[in-house]
Formats: structure tokens, sequence, C-alpha cells
């Protein structure tokens, strides 16, 4: 696999992050090492087994489906400047 | 003054809480401009808590001053994980520790210092770095470098509550000489944690003695309908430790860390884990960065923390905000974690590590019934390998010159040790037992899942302060 800047902007893109020219280059060695780092599991023999997502078993918990105390409007908004009539206030969308 | 006589001596009326509180506060304020192992003292909090405990004794904790590491959320507390993307953050709720804490009768005195979200081995990455207690010029670990510092320097009774993803709490408590305790994954709620990677956050707890863990423990521990991957189980109550090990390829390090790890012991044995060595160091940061980089995709300056005036369209205000207001350590992770995510590489790197943390799973658990049997042949019954040790970290806390100089991955190497039980879920307990001249040095007991009890047991018959 290619790491290069194309790569690197790529992924930037895909994660909202504008990177400066001076970060690309700054990453691209350093993202090489640690690429090559992760090859290494490669050679790990994992034939038949499962993935664990989780490093126990977890079962699913479930809530009934009714209504409970949550958050207030006002303190859902308190933390943001960007509100109006009770609601948050975002970029334009088209 | 060991916790549990403080606690003996509030409720019989012996000391006051009001004192302990302010006399803490005070001590907080003076040894954070030098060792900067605050973020924010939580004065306002402290003081109205100590004003009720006071008056009315309440709880197994009444009085007792907690500091919490910034990633965890407490009410009305600036909560921002270290991170200038959560700037002004104050939580509408707390966590459930901190509920529980708090409904026990303990004070929240302030939040910790730490590397943003966790992304480090020395709480380097973040703006306000801590500083070694034993030597300024030193780093305290990290990522939850601020609760070991304070907790190390306090001659106030006080515990910390910290946090692990993949050495967060045995390696700065390895480094500042303290004793902290990462349990089993999903024993202790993790609801209103800042998360950093789901399937690997722990919240534990770090204190002056190992004998300090278990009140903490006992109340954090538990059930959580909130937390939907908390554990609702039954631990069993066993203390007993039959057999121990140590672990072979974590002693290949530096001989005067060895030795201060091996003088403390007797009646070992030797076991091999040469999976963990070849590939939890690579397995760990795969499963860490593609969480994280999901995880980070909610800080966009919308709902909460620091952002920008309103321009442009969503995808353009979102990257802006972003790039402006996380470090390069988390831009770093951000990457790294959505290329291990993309369509073409997910199989080869995020699904392979999955399946090589099932090969790391299987083989500590061998270690935990099979050793013994190669090892004691005489006994009658197959007991179970109670025990494999280790030390926390494979150097003593470096300079903070010395940190400046290394790569990536070179810093993420440093958690080589550590990266093992976190992927695993295993509970581990870092306990001081040495020191190279006046730098500690801690060794790391990993029991199996759910046996907390016997790593305190442990601890307390080898840890030295």
């Amino acid at each position: 696999m290619k790491v290069d800047k194309e790569l690197i902007k790529r992924v930037a893109e895909n994660s909202r992050l504008n990177l400066t020219e001076y970060e690309i280059n700054e990453f691209l060695p350093q993202l090489k090492e640690v690429l090559e780092n992760f090859e290494l599991i490669q050679k790990a023999p994992t034939k038949d087994l499962e993935p664990s997502f989780q490093p126990l078993e977890i079962k699913n918990i479930t809530r009934e489906d009714k209504i409970e105390k949550t958050l207030s409007q006002e303190d859902a908004l308190k933390n943001t400047k960007h509100k109006q009539n009770g609601y948050f206030k975002g970029p334009k969308a088209i | 003054m060991i916790i549990q006589h403080y606690l003996k001596d509030v409720k019989k009326g012996n000391v006051s809480v009001k004192k302990t509180v302010k006399s803490i506060l005070k001590e907080a304020k003076t040894l954070n401009k030098k060792y900067n192992c605050f973020n924010v003292i939580s004065e306002d909090l402290a003081l109205s808590l100590a004003e009720i405990q006071e008056k009315n004794p309440k709880g197994r904790l009444s009085g007792l001053p907690i500091s919490v590491k910034d990633c965890i959320c407490v009410k009305n507390v600036e909560s921002r994980a270290g991170s200038e993307i959560l700037k002004d953050y104050k939580p509408p709720f707390n966590a459930t520790v901190i509920q529980k804490l708090i409904d026990e009768g303990a004070i929240i005195i302030g939040k910790t210092s730490q590397d943003e979200f966790g992304f480090g081995s020395f709480a380097t990455n973040t703006n306000n770095i801590p500083k070694n207690p034993l030597d300024t010029e030193r780093a305290t670990g990290g990522s939850s470098g601020g609760s070991a510092c304070f907790t190390q320097l306090t001659k106030n009774p006080h515990v910390s509550i910290a946090e692990s993803t993949g050495g967060s709490i045995a390696n700065p408590a390895s480094f500042c000489g303290v004793s902290g305790l990462t349990p089993t994954y999903g024993l202790v709620s993790r609801y209103g944690l800042i998360d950093y990677a789901n399937s690997l956050d722990k919240i534990g707890i770090m204190s002056k003695k190992v004998e300090e863990l278990s009140p903490i423990l006992d109340i954090i521990k538990g059930y959580d309908k909130k937390d939907s991957t908390s554990l609702n189980v039954k631990v069993k109550q066993d203390n007993k430790i039959k057999k121990i090990a140590i672990i072979k390829e974590a002693f290949e390090i530096d001989p005067a860390i060895k030795d201060a790890v091996l003088s403390n012991l007797k009646d070992y044995d030797v076991v091999s884990l040469p999976s963990v060595k070849k590939y939890a160091i690579p397995t760990y940061y795969i499963i860490a960065m593609a969480e994280a980089s999901t995880n980070l995709a909610k800080y966009c300056g919308l709902r909460y923390g620091a952002t920008l005036p309103l321009k442009g369209n969503f995808n353009s205000f979102f990257s802006e905000v972003r790039s402006k207001h996380f470090s390069k350590e988390a831009k770093r992770r951000i990457i790294l974690g959505t290329f291990t995510r993309m369509a073409g590489f997910r199989e080869a790197y995020y699904l392979k590590a999955m399946k090589v943390r099932t090969l790391l799973i299987n083989e500590y658990k061998k270690a935990f019934k099979k050793y013994d049997i190669l090892i004691s042949p005489t006994m009658p019954i197959i007991a179970p390998n109670d025990i494999l040790i280790s030390p926390t970290m494979p150097i003593i806390a470096p300079k903070f010159s010395e940190i400046e100089k290394l790569s990536p991955l070179e810093n993420y190497q440093m958690d080589i040790l550590t990266v093992g039980p976190n992927l695993t879920g295993l509970p581990h307990l870092s306990v001081p037992t040495g020191a190279i001249g006046k730098m500690p040095v801690g060794t790391m007991l990993i029991s199996n899942h759910l046996q907390e009890n016997k790593l305190i047991e442990f601890g307390k018959q080898i840890e030295k302060i």
C-alpha cells in the first residue's frame, strides 16, 4: 500500500480536517512508520478465530420503551453559543 | 493517615470535614502552581458538599476529598478531557461514578490534568502539562498524570478517580509512586465518561496505599442501566492466592528495573506470552485509533465546546472548527483511525485487529489455567494461576527533553507492558515497590477478569512506600 500526500489528504477530508501543507509534510513519514508497524498483525495466526469487538462477552442491554426524565431544553442548550428560539442553530445546509 | 482512619474519625465527629476540605483546597492551589496537576479546582462545589457533610455526615465516604480525571463529567464543572475543543463545556449531569461518590458523602475537589482525550503516555499532549512530583524536569506519565501527581503530593486524606484505555492509570501510578487500579472492563459504569475508545475505556482509582482502593471500588463498581456495556454479574469474593508467575517477555528490559521488581518477590514461576509481546501494540493502536476517530466525529463546534462564528456550509464549518481546536496528536490519531476503517482497508486492519484481540485473550486465559499444570505436577488439582506480574513501565519517568525527541511510534511503544491487559479487559494494579535513585518503579499485577480482590490482597503484601 502506498502512503503518500494524496492518501493523507483524502483521509483528512473524510475526517473533516483541513491539514496545512506543513502538517501533511510532518505527518507523512510518521504515518508511514506507524502503518508499517500496524502491518505486523497480518502475520498473527487468527484462522478460525472470531473477532472480539469487546474484551468480555457483553449482552445487549435494552430498556423498556417508555418516557423517562431527560435533559431539559435549557440544559441541552446551555453549552452552545449557536442557538435560536430554543433550538441549535447550525451552518447552512444547502 | 489512610482514608479508612479519616472516615472513622469523621463518623465519630473527631475531625471537621470543612477544615479538611479547606486544607486540601489550599494545598491543591499551592501545588498546582508548581506541578499543574489540576485543570480546574472546584472550590464552590467542594465547599458546598463539605457544608452538607459537616452538618449531617452521611454515607460510607462522608467528607472524603476526591479528585477526578478531567474526562469524567462533573455537573456544572468544566470537563474538557484535556482538550481545547471542549473548552468551557460544563456538563449538565454527573457521570454515574461521580453521582455514586457524592451520594456516599464524597467531596469532589477538582478535575485533574491529562493528555487530550487520553492520547498519550506522558501527559504532554495537552496545554496544561503536569510535572513529576519527585523531579519536575520529568513527566508524570499519562494520560492520568494529574491524578497520580496530586495523589503522591497531598498530605490530606484523598483518592483520585482516573481512567485507562491502554495503560493510563498504571503508567502514571508507576512513574509517580502511587497505587493505581484498573478494574475489569465493564465493572465500573462509564456513563458520563468523555470517551476515547469504547471497547477499551475503564474508570479506576489511584491512592497512596493499596488498601485505600477497596472502599472506593466497592462503591463505584456495579451494573448501570445507563451504560450498555456495564457488566451485570456478581463478583465472587475470593482473596486466596495460590500461584504467581512472572511474565518472561516483560523482564527483557533494563536490569535495574528488573531487579527493583524481582527483589520484592518470592515463590514465583515464569510464564511466556509471546503473542502479547509481538502483537499487542499494533492491535491496541489500531482498535484505539479506529474507535477514537469515530468518537471524535461528534466535536464540531455546534452543541458544546469551542466554536467559531457560523459561516460556510456544514462541512466547511465543521472542518474549520475541528482543524483549529484539535491538537496535532488528535489529528494524527483521527487520520490513522479513519484510514483503518476505510473501505478496502477495514478487513486488513480493523477486523484483523479484533481477531488478534481474541488470540491475546486466549493466551492470557491459557496462562491463568495452564501454567499451573506445567509447574505443579505434585498437586492433585489444577490450581488457577492467580496473578501475573511484570514491571508497569520499561523505563523510569523520562525527562521532558527526552520525550520531545521521540517519534509518534516510539511514544506508542512505551505502552508495551500495559496494552496487553487493557486490550483484553483484564484488571491490573500498579504498586510502588522500589526506586532507581529517587524515581519510583512500579510492579504491575494482572489477574483474571473480576478478581480485583486478589490484586489488592497481593498488592498490600508487596507495596513499599
